[in-house]
């Protein structure tokens, strides 16, 4: 059981952000994202694109924003389960909560606050009739661990870097690598489309494109698939695998925290604005565009401000008689879990002679 | 510059004809946020980078389009139920001359 103050759920910038400004109330936090890395949407959709909006940053690319922040709330050690989604939520007789994620991770805190954006990212799935059926006996959308398929004979869709990145990686590990994608053109980094020419002159990956997959065939488990091929040479084929990886992106959904009992309007968690970002249930907040109120505005620099007084509320929560008053850090400077201090250097005072 | 006007189906089939400004910078995407015809959180999810296709449309008449960026085309190649007049609602600013523009948007995916 992992034990901390605050357990965020969604490590995107207004999750991370509420590490510090907890951290400046000595609150500790852990954090759960579905996806493997921290950063939400502006490392997994955006990382190479600019904004323009945060402020005291003319310009800052999303990914240099995370890792920014990552460097801001690296001396409060906030604790990561990474890669798992929360899935349920229990309310103790204390007050606390326990989340538990898909995996059986179980977090105990007596706050948790939602940051978990447009919801958990899930990989989108091909249109094909029968791709349920072929769920982890063939087809998987996400690859855990490459030496599953180690001497297999693999086919991968999709034009974009994962697809690419894959490709290239498996080429080395499995017996057979196919890429199949509609169009000719990949949307990738230079780098990663290079290689797959290269792969792809050396015989080590077969490319098919422009081209689809049709079907899928096979009893227990995936034995082929047909791939329709466009263009000129227009014909359909069927292709012997053993795996087939979608690889289409991934869209968010709201997921089981819809089922979490909370007030919910327009896919969003609906919070008091007017206080803290609480929602209805006492204890749990949402903060950044997860969250609904009168004039919520989806911006980054929101969710810092929200995160901000969330921290504020669930500190009183915690310590209900603590006496407390909000200290500039520029005056208490910042004093990290792991014994490091940053503070104003002071004023030298000495006499002209 | 003045309003013009739009015809927009929505996944559920439903006609709205609505006015979208030309002067505020607005793409059909928003358009389509701004009069809540798609629910929020099932439109406009990257934001308008050409980077989700939750934006996705069919182009019903026969306006003259902007070409497609190659962003747009690549988004358009990944995802599903496209058809050939199927475009991404963020990269269609409005401009007077899509007055009378019909859409239909495709499923969500």
């Amino acid at each position: 059981m992992i034990k901390t103050d605050i357990l965020i759920i969604g490590a995107g910038p207004t999750g991370l952000f509420a590490v510090f400004e907890a951290g400046l109330l000595k609150l500790k936090c852990h954090l759960i994202d579905a996806l493997p890395q921290a950063g939400g949407q502006c490392s997994e959709i955006y990382p190479k694109k600019p904004i323009y909006d945060i402020p005291g940053f003319p310009e800052i690319l999303a990914g240099d924003l995370v890792t920014n922040l990552m460097e801001q709330i690296k001396p409060f050690q906030p604790g990561f389960t990474l890669g798992e989604r929360a899935e349920t939520i229990e309310k103790l007789e204390d007050d606390t909560f326990i989340v538990t994620t898909n995996k059986g991770t179980k977090h105990h805190a007596p706050i948790v606050a939602i940051a978990g954006g447009l919801g958990s990212f899930e990989p989108r799935k091909p249109l094909l009739e029968n791709l349920d059926q072929f769920e982890d006996r063939g087809v998987a959308y996400i690859i855990k661990d490459p030496e599953v398929y180690r001497n297999k004979k693999v086919v991968i869709a999709g034009g974009g870097d994962s697809a690419l990145d894959w490709s290239i990686f498996l080429a080395d590990v499995a017996a057979e690598v196919t890429l199949v994608h509609r169009r000719n053109e990949f949307r990738g980094a230079l780098d990663s489309v290079e290689k797959v020419q290269e792969l792809k002159n050396l015989g080590k990956i077969n490319l098919i494109t422009p081209a689809e997959i049709i079907g899928l065939k096979g009893k227990d488990s995936l034995t082929s698939v047909i791939v329709k091929k466009a263009g000129d040479s227009a014909e359909e084929i069927t292709l012997e695998v053993d795996n087939f990886i979608p690889l289409f992106g991934l869209s968010p959904k709201l997921g089981p925290i819809a089922d979490w009992g909370l007030a919910i309007e327009k896919n969003a968690i609906i919070v008091d604005n007017t206080l803290d970002y609480q929602t209805n249930i006492p204890g749990i907040y949402a903060i950044g565009d997860v969250n609904t109120y009168p004039g919520k505005l989806k911006l980054i620099l929101c969710g810092f401000h929200e995160a901000t007084l969330m921290c504020q509320s669930a500190f009183q929560r915690i310590f209900p008689y603590k006496k407390y008053v909000m200290k500039y850090t520029t005056v208490g400077g910042v004093a990290g879990f792991d014994g490091s201090k940053k503070e104003a250097p002071k004023a030298v005072v000495k006499a002209i002679e | 510059m003045s309003d013009i006007k739009i015809k927009i189906v929505d996944r559920e089939g439903t006609l709205h004809e609505v006015d979208a400004p030309t002067d505020m910078n607005m793409n059909l995407m928003e358009v389509v946020r701004s009069y809540e015809l798609a629910p929020e959180g099932t439109i406009g999810i990257c934001g308008g980078m050409a980077m989700c296709a939750s934006c996705q449309c069919y182009v019903k008449s026969d306006h003259e389009l902007p070409e497609k960026s190659d962003d747009e085309d690549a988004m358009l190649a990944e995802a599903f139920y496209v058809e050939d007049n199927s475009r991404l609602g963020c990269q269609i600013h409005m401009t007077e001359d899509l007055d009378g523009l019909e859409v239909e948007l495709a499923p969500e995916s």
